[in-house]
């Protein structure tokens, strides 16, 4: 017997399809099957749908259309921003890599990757906030530095980061700026004038899974990873994931209208959240509490428990909640971005997040609290 | 009943959950992480703790519709047993990591958080039996002779066996692979697993020279006479033959003894290996009490079986005479006490007696 999901508290991971985007999906997943490259009118009609997303997401980060390479997800944009900077930047004598500490692992363990393998990787830290130092970016980046990744928002504790900050330091040197831009796109406004690669992702704006862009300046050049038959520019071969461009699209239009009104809906949810929790259950510490944070994160430390008994006691009440991000085995480890702003091991291992959307209810965030606070005392006793 | 599965993603745990499922209970499975995953580039294939165990494991969760949740158990384990391991291998002894996982992992954190989860009781893949026998709890060997699995449980104490289920241990493993193809797990042919699960390349010692220094020392003969030289004691068990570096004729030479105040591996021939007896630490009566009498005692995971009686027990240290002189009895394995079927309590061989 499972337990039944009825309180979603975890749109970091994923979000519900828009059912705008899931109309807009369905004729190309039934009758509208051309390969969007072919050369005869269903193609035609196919490509043009790409068109109309790719123009609604350049416009979502004042992008050109021609700006925009669409992928499989944020993972792999993230992939082809920093591996294929990285890549042109050595042909041109520039072999260092500049990444901040609390990066997502699409980011993190690409650099790390190259590292193993004749790239200098220099990782900078944040503050106790989860926020980036920019001065010591400012120390680290030099003449040699080929690429430098911060995201916009952190994953985990959802801190927004300096990135135009970052950004000018960057490029003054003469390095392609890259920002992982999934988690901040459905809440806040990212500009591609601020940076030279964005990657984002489908699924956390309510569109499909299995797609994503990489949003490349004009003039920025980057290595392509995956060759054939020469899509995207040349950037991405691979046959057009119609459908799931097209709801990619739909979702992103659909996220922008609903933004203005959503946003302070949101944030008034997570508060309420966050001032029950702390002020109900003692010992209850807010990660990046002084940060600028993504108006739907809510990432707590809570001392004297490990999160792995508490996530069963939520599952067990119907509610989807997290002990940071989600990753393939299952298993909590201490997070990285929490050790990054020195949180220590056993109360890192204490870490409850709890990332809100647009269905959430104040019920729901009631309901939540009561089972926390329940479970707490449970596991505290 | 509410019981948490502890599941490894072999056949006999999964198998376990299966049967508790299948009885009524409410059944959720869980997945440890023992130790840190090599990356799965590697091509290597693991017994228990990998990431395709877990994914074997995650897989019969889902044909069996439970719960299931993979638990980082790393440090527990690092502390309680690797840690143990390097330590007792240091000190010249032979330790069980199993019997050391049991002890403070599966039924010392795993069962204190299922417990605290409102859990009525722990699952394993153990074959062994439990019964319940004038208010007391008892444990007995499995029905399957060859995989009986009661000597890596003898120190379990009441506490722990009245919270623990061994749902395949009233069966043959035969059996217990019949009902996972039956039940349509995709593991009920997945090979059974002998190798230590944190070393799976097998070389124990490599691993434990990792972790510490241990200096090369003298290799003597009874009289005390230098007959060559060894590479650290961590490499040497009572009993073994192999891997001695030294030419003694045609006489065959055996690890007779590991002195580790000396840093010294005695060595001799094959008649001066019997044993009559042994001395034990850390004695735990399942029962909760001395027993009146054993009819056996077995000192290794495999075979080690030997007629045996009590000479004395004071407080937790025991005294065992055998009927027979006996051979490879290795300070730091495990000794476990029989009457019969019955398992009556358990501790660690501190030395042998001549």
């Amino acid at each position: 017997m499972q337990p039944r999901t009825t309180i979603y508290l975890d749109y970091a991971a994923t979000s519900p399809l828009w059912p705008d985007a899931r109309a807009a999906m369905a004729p190309y997943l039934d009758e509208r099957y051309a390969n969007a490259s072919s050369l005869y009118a269903a193609a035609r009609e196919a490509r043009k749908a790409i068109e109309e997303a790719r123009e609604i997401i350049a416009a979502a980060v004042g992008a050109r259309p021609d700006e925009v390479i669409f992928t499989s997800g944020g993972t792999e944009a993230d992939n082809i921003a920093v591996q294929g900077a990285a890549f042109r930047a050595r042909n041109e004598g520039r072999d260092g890599i500049v990444v901040s500490a609390i990066e997502h692992h699409a980011v993190l363990d690409t650099a790390q990757w190259l590292g193993r393998n004749g790239f200098r990787v220099t990782e900078v830290p944040v503050d106790a906030d989860g926020v980036l130092d920019v001065e010591a970016l400012g120390r680290v980046v030099d003449k040699k530095t080929g690429v430098v990744s911060v995201m916009a928002a952190n994953n985990e504790v959802g801190t927004i980061q300096p990135i135009a900050r970052a950004g000018e330091i960057a490029r003054a040197a003469g390095a392609r700026f890259h920002t992982d831009a999934v988690q901040a796109l459905p809440w806040i406004a990212v500009d591609v004038a601020d940076t030279d690669l964005i990657a984002l992702a489908g699924h956390k704006v309510g569109g499909p899974k299995g797609v994503g862009a990489l949003i490349v300046r004009r003039g920025v050049g980057i290595e392509p990873l995956v060759h054939g038959g020469g899509q995207e520019r040349g950037l991405r071969s691979g046959t057009y994931n119609v459908a799931g461009i097209v709801g990619f699209g739909a979702a992103v239009k659909t996220t922008l209208d609903a933004r203005d009104q959503l946003v302070p809906r949101v944030r008034a949810l997570r508060d309420r959240l966050q001032d029950a929790l702390t002020t109900r259950i003692p010992k209850v510490t807010v990660n990046g509490a002084r940060a600028e944070r993504l108006p739907n994160n809510c990432n707590v430390c809570i001392d004297g428990i490990e999160s792995e008994p508490l996530l069963l006691l939520l599952d067990a009440a119907g509610i989807a909640a997290s002990s940071g991000s989600a990753c393939q085995s299952g298993a909590a480890e201490a997070s990285h971005v929490l050790t990054a702003m020195g949180v220590p091991k056993a109360r890192a291992l204490g870490a409850l997040r709890l990332t809100l959307g647009r269905d959430t209810t104040a019920q729901e965030i009631d309901a939540a609290v009561g089972e926390i606070e329940a479970g707490v005392k449970r596991l505290r006793a | 009943m509410k019981i948490l599965a502890a599941m490894s993603g072999g056949v006999d745990s999964s198998v376990a959950a299966a049967m508790l499922v299948n009885e009524g209970h409410e059944v959720t499975g869980v997945h440890l992480r023992l130790t840190e995953q090599s990356p799965a580039q590697d091509g290597r294939v693991h017994g228990c703790c990998g990431i395709a165990d877990a994914d074997d494991a995650r897989r019969v969760a889902q044909v069996l519709d439970i719960p299931f949740y993979v638990w980082n158990f790393k440090d527990a384990f690092a502390h309680g047993v690797i840690d143990d391991f390097v330590g007792e291998y240091a000190r010249g002894r032979t330790p069980n990591p199993c019997v050391r996982c049991n002890e403070t992992v599966k039924f010392g954190a795993l069962r204190a958080r299922a417990l605290s989860l409102g859990f009525d009781a722990v699952a394993t893949g153990h074959y062994a039996r439990t019964r319940v026998e004038d208010g007391r709890w008892h444990l007995y060997r499995s029905a399957d002779t060859e995989k009986d699995q009661s000597y890596v449980l003898a120190r379990t104490g009441q506490e722990e066996l009245s919270t623990a289920r061994f749902p395949v241990g009233a069966q043959t493993k035969d059996a217990t692979r019949e009902l996972a193809r039956q039940l349509g797990l995709r593991i009920a042919d997945k090979p059974d697993s002998y190798e230590i699960c944190f070393v799976p390349d097998g070389d124990a010692g490599g691993f434990v020279e990792r972790s510490v220094e241990i200096p090369a020392g003298e290799i003597v003969g009874t009289d005390g006479a230098v007959l060559g030289e060894h590479p650290g004691i961590h490499r040497f068990t009572v009993g073994q033959r192999r891997g001695l570096g030294i030419n003694s004729g045609s006489a065959k030479t055996f690890v007779l003894e590991i002195d580790a105040p000396q840093n010294r591996i005695v060595v001799g021939p094959e008649e001066m290996l019997g044993r009559r007896g042994l001395d034990a630490e850390g004695v735990r009566w399942i029962a909760g009490r001395t027993p009146e009498r054993i009819d056996a005692v077995q000192v290794r995971a495999h075979g080690g079986v030997a007629a045996a009686g009590l000479l004395d027990v004071d407080g937790d240290r025991a005294r065992v005479g055998f009927a027979e002189p006996q051979r490879g009895i290795a300070p730091g394995q495990l000794v476990a006490f029989y009457l019969g079927d019955e398992v009556l309590g358990g501790g660690t061989i501190a030395r042998a007696n001549r």
